[in-house]
């Protein structure tokens, strides 16, 4: 085994760790932030530097960022979150059996995966070959996952607008278009 | 561990070597950087600048230096230690570690990667940690509010960096950046791409958190933003990191714009003079418009900036890569990379 993997996947392991178990939850996400970042090393040391960048530029530097912010701002104790959890008790072990059974089942059908992903490999980089086969075979679900990102955005959109009264707003090509002729009158004042 | 044997210490040894060879000059181009910027300012505000240390004031940068060497690091007893010392040092080795990929010239490159460009991306949208790490951990309101305005900010303004980059990307069709040079080797893509050229000068701007978008180290209002608790060592890796970035950016502008380090007409008087020289040349000339922009123009509100960002270089950027893409399909002008 490459020393680089042990590395990596060794602290991605213990950083996932210390998220759920640290007592600060801005610590947790630094914490996570730090899995994302070596889970990205991983990726690299597979040949798929694609989605290594792809991982740090979404997750890590927009995603994660959105996350932190929440976090400071909220400014959740720890025993706080102890007694939301356990309200998410049976939610969460659900999610995290599905998720389970799902590893088990793709590293049980490893040879089928690497089968397709051989069968039509050839010189290009592995970004053009997303591209080829994002773009053509799976152009349609690929689409589809667009538009459902479009509708959730503006689902966050339309739940979090207000408007309010009263604000003064700066429209800066009204200022702009604003002429001397407009806003200066000139009154002579002539003699009695 | 068979990993250390003779072959691979060699290899290290020599990988060390290269990489001193480029924060070496790295480092005096930063120390440089700051005794120019005083010296354009003072030009533009009429007066002499820094005279005194040295030839001109040439070693002003050096004497600074050692003056925050010999201070007093002061760790507030409020803050949150490990995250307050660690957040400059992320600062300083994100704005180094970009200068891995960066093609000085044809054969001067640490490492040529397939992802160049999206690996530059990537760690300049990484770079938004040191900030909030530091405006968290120094439990001070300044500092926080000025981490928050910073990285609103840088994130606003990487989509349309992101933009500009699929722009020039859609033209090379490549994502290595020693291939977007030699694409532009008839024409450089400032001229077809002007707009975007404006679009990412101005991005970088903001993306740098300089002048007229300094609002996270507001000194009107927020005394010094995100490092008001930093004294000593712990400053001075901000403010190295603040200015290797500034060279990072200008130097991601030579490349997507200004043709890296090919001459400007490709002819014999041209040649003779070797890539890497024209290469900082034209760094030169992109950072001299920061410190012009600098000493000219007054700082934005916050508001403005981000109606700058989200309602005026989003839908811009975003027209100009439809249109890009449709040029380049109606004229059948799209490249096509085989390698």
């Amino acid at each position: 085994m490459n020393v680089f993997f042990i590395l990596f996947s060794s602290i991605t392991v213990l950083s996932s760790v210390a998220v759920i178990s640290s007592r600060n939850p801005v610590h947790s996400v630094f914490f996570l932030i730090l899995a994302f970042v070596n889970s990205a090393g991983i990726f690299v040391l597979a040949g798929a530097e694609f989605l290594a960048m792809i991982l740090l530029i979404v997750y890590v530097g927009a995603v994660a960022v959105l996350f932190l912010f929440v976090v400071m701002m909220l400014n959740i104790g720890v025993d706080e979150i102890k007694v939301q959890a356990k309200k998410y008790m049976f939610s969460g072990f659900l999610v995290a059996l599905i998720l389970l059974l799902e590893l088990i089942f793709s590293f049980s059908n490893l040879d089928v995966i690497y089968q397709t992903s051989n069968s039509n490999f050839n010189k290009l980089s592995n970004t053009h070959e997303i591209g080829k086969v994002l773009y053509t075979e799976y152009f349609l679900p690929f689409q589809i996952a667009g538009c459902i990102l479009l509708v959730a955005m503006l689902g966050a959109i339309i739940l979090t607008l207000r408007k309010r009264e009263g604000v003064l707003r700066q429209n800066i090509t009204e200022q702009v278009s604003r002429e001397k002729k407009d806003s200066i009158e000139i009154i002579k004042v002539g003699k009695e | 561990m068979e990993v250390l044997n003779l072959e691979n210490l060699k290899y290290l040894f020599i990988l060390a070597l290269y990489v001193l060879a480029i924060i070496g000059p790295l480092l005096v181009a930063v120390a440089f950087l700051t005794y120019l910027e005083r010296k354009v300012i003072a030009l533009v505000q009429y007066r002499k600048g820094p005279n005194v240390v040295g030839f001109f004031g040439l070693l002003q940068p050096f004497a600074d230096g050692v003056k925050l060497f010999s201070k007093e690091t002061i760790i507030p007893a409020s803050s949150s230690k490990l995250i307050f010392v660690l957040a400059p040092m992320i600062s300083f080795s994100l704005s180094l570690i970009a200068w891995s990929v960066i093609p000085v010239s044809e054969n001067l490159v640490l490492s040529n990667i397939n992802v160049g460009i999206l690996y530059l991306f990537a760690v300049s949208s990484l770079s938004i940690y040191g900030i909030i790490m530091a405006g968290w951990a120094s439990n001070s309101k300044y500092a926080f509010l000025g981490a928050l305005r910073s990285a609103a900010q840088m994130v606003s303004y990487e989509v349309s960096i992101g933009f500009v980059i699929v722009t020039v990307l859609l033209c090379v069709g490549s994502l290595n950046l020693s291939n977007i040079v030699l694409a532009q080797k008839g024409c450089w893509y400032v001229f077809p791409l002007f707009p975007m050229f404006v679009v990412f000068v101005i991005s970088a701007l903001a993306e740098t958190n300089r002048a007229p978008f300094d609002l996270p180290e507001d000194e009107s209002a927020l005394v010094a933003g995100y490092f008001t608790e930093y004294s000593s060592m712990l400053f001075a890796m901000f403010f190295l990191g603040e200015y290797s970035a500034m060279i990072l950016m200008s130097s991601l502008g030579t490349i997507l714009f200004l043709g890296g380090w090919l001459p400007p007409f490709d002819n014999e008087l041209f040649n003779v003079i070797p890539g890497f020289i024209w290469f900082f040349l034209k760094v030169g000339l992109l950072l001299f418009i920061f410190l012009w922009v600098r000493a000219t123009l007054p700082r934005f509100r916050y508001d403005q900036l981000m109606r700058l960002g989200w309602k005026v270089f989003l839908p811009l950027s975003l027209l100009w890569v439809v249109l890009t893409a449709t040029f380049l399909i109606f004229f059948d002008l799209l490249p096509n990379y085989e390698s």
